[in-house]
């Protein structure tokens, strides 16, 4: 990415999630719990042109390394996002996300008379199908806009 | 099987089904020679939303294997009315009993149920889930009549809400059976189930009359359709007309046709088919005993006596 289109600055420590379908930078947020609230801080840019994607949003985490399986679930609405792990102003790690096998306690279920909307002490749990996710409690499969279940409580 | 919890059909490999029929036509032929064998355990019963026969039919093939049974009782009456999850009545009742049957009305409560106590769980039904135990009486049925392989199966209904025909469905995944399923549009088979049934390469169809494909079947499995599935009455009664059967209906069909219904029924099987040899519902209903004591046999085995 040339200067030009560096549109923040750059950041000390921390990660950039690069290569983010364009539009999906808030969600990408949501799905990692980062709201604000825990004073890093957060810089993202969205609907910039890419090569790759047409469109990309780039979200960026001060001093905060982010794991793999904390990104791997980002795999779900951004398949292609490259992670680029920053130390000293320069990308020290740069991973692919994943796709994990379950997703545990990030999306909620869309059927309402699922167990796991019923007030019960435990976290939803998802596994991976063929283009979409499958509640492991009751079996219903979200196929589209997976964003729309992220549990943003 | 995995020998700890009943929760779906999906679970079910041939020779576990196998193994239970097997044990269940044993206990049919000798019922006597089982009266003692688990005389120190106790079947919890906790059923969250209203059952007869499924309940009755535990209740009975515990005792029947020398064992007793403690029920919760009515919700009305229960502590689930003061609140409590059912992860914590679960945690309670695991220290009473050897295995708890649960029926529940939201999907999934089996699942959960059985992430939280060591004791087998087994589904009884969760919502428009699952019933499995009902399943494999249903194939004990079907095998004594007409055997498992080589089979066109037309099941009708309710098929969408309909917990029996889910079940059932992915069960018969493990034969060759062709599956026709006979529904209004707005009942049809769940995404959910179509996507086990083709995982598991079924053979399948689904219709939306019966006439057409009434005449190759073996057996056929009629299921309630609900008042509450529509909107209003006269939609309702529209619908529901289409998938009821008589006499006159079975006529178009194989002289050995077996007629199953998981029961209750309304009015979606006319009373003048039960005196036909077609009727097998009441057979069904009566397989419920050595099916679940041989279900019972399985995941308590091993239990110290
Ligand atoms: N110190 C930094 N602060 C903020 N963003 C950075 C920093 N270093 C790199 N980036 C961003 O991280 C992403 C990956 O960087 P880089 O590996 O240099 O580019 P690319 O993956 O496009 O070859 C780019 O979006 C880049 O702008
Ligand atoms: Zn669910």
């Amino acid at each position: 990415m040339s200067d030009r289109e560096l549109r923040v600055s750059k950041i000390r420590n921390g990660t950039v999630i690069d290569h983010v379908s364009g539009g999906q930078a808030l969600n990408v947020l949501s799905i990692l719990g980062i709201d604000g609230s825990e004073g890093l801080g957060v810089s993202i840019v969205m609907n910039v042109p890419s090569a790759q994607l047409g469109k990309k949003d780039v979200v960026k985490v001060e001093d905060r390394e982010l794991s793999q399986s904390e990104v791997d679930v980002l795999s779900l609405i951004a398949p292609e996002a490259t992670i680029n792990i920053i130390r000293d102003y320069e990308v020290t790690k740069k991973t692919r996300v994943d796709q994990p096998e379950t997703v545990t306690g990030i999306l909620s279920c869309p059927n309402h008379n699922c167990i796991t909307n019923g007030g019960e002490p435990v976290e939803t749990k998802f596994s991976i199908v063929p283009d979409g996710v499958r509640c492991a409690y009751c079996g219903t499969i979200i196929r589209d806009s997976i964003a729309e279940h992220i549990d943003t409580e | 099987m995995r020998k700890e919890h009943l929760i779906t059909a999906t679970q079910l490999s041939r020779a576990d089904i196998e193994a239970v029929l097997d044990r269940a036509a044993e206990i049919d032929a000798d019922p006597s020679a089982w009266a003692e064998k688990y005389e120190t355990a106790v079947l919890a019963l906790c059923f969250f939303e209203p059952s007869t026969r499924t309940k009755m039919s535990f209740d009975t093939a515990m005792k029947r294997l020398g064992g007793t049974t403690t029920d919760m009782g009515g919700v009305e009456s229960s502590s689930v009315k003061k609140g409590e999850s059912l992860a914590d009545t679960m945690r309670v009742v695991e220290g009473y009993a050897d295995a708890i049957v649960l029926r529940h009305p939201s999907e999934g409560a089996a699942q959960l149920a059985s992430e939280f106590v060591d004791v087998p769980v087994i589904n009884a039904g969760d919502g428009a889930g699952q019933h499995p135990s009902q399943t494999l009486l249903d194939l004990y049925t079907i095998r004594e009549h007409t055997g498992l392989d080589d089979l066109s199966i037309g099941i009708m209904g309710d098929l969408k809400y309909g917990r029996t025909v889910h079940s059932l469905a992915n069960a018969l995944t493990n034969f060759d059976v062709r599956q026709h399923f006979i529904s209004p549009e707005s009942l049809r088979l769940p995404r959910s189930v179509r996507f086990d049934l083709h995982e598991s390469g079924a053979q399948l169809r689904e219709h939306t009359e019966l006439d057409s494909v009434l005449p190759e079947l073996d057996v056929l499995y009629v299921t309630r359709i609900q008042r509450e599935r529509f909107p209003d009455e006269s939609e309702y009664r529209a619908v529901a007309g289409e998938y009821r059967i008589d006499a006159k209906t079975l006529e178009d069909g194989k002289s050995d046709l077996a007629v199953m219904h998981p029961l209750p029924r309304v009015d979606e099987i006319a009373p003048d088919v039960d005196t036909l040899e077609q009727a097998q519902y009441f057979e069904q209903a009566h397989n419920g005993i050595p099916v679940r004591m041989a279900l019972l046999d399985e995941l308590l085995g091993g239990v110290p006596q």
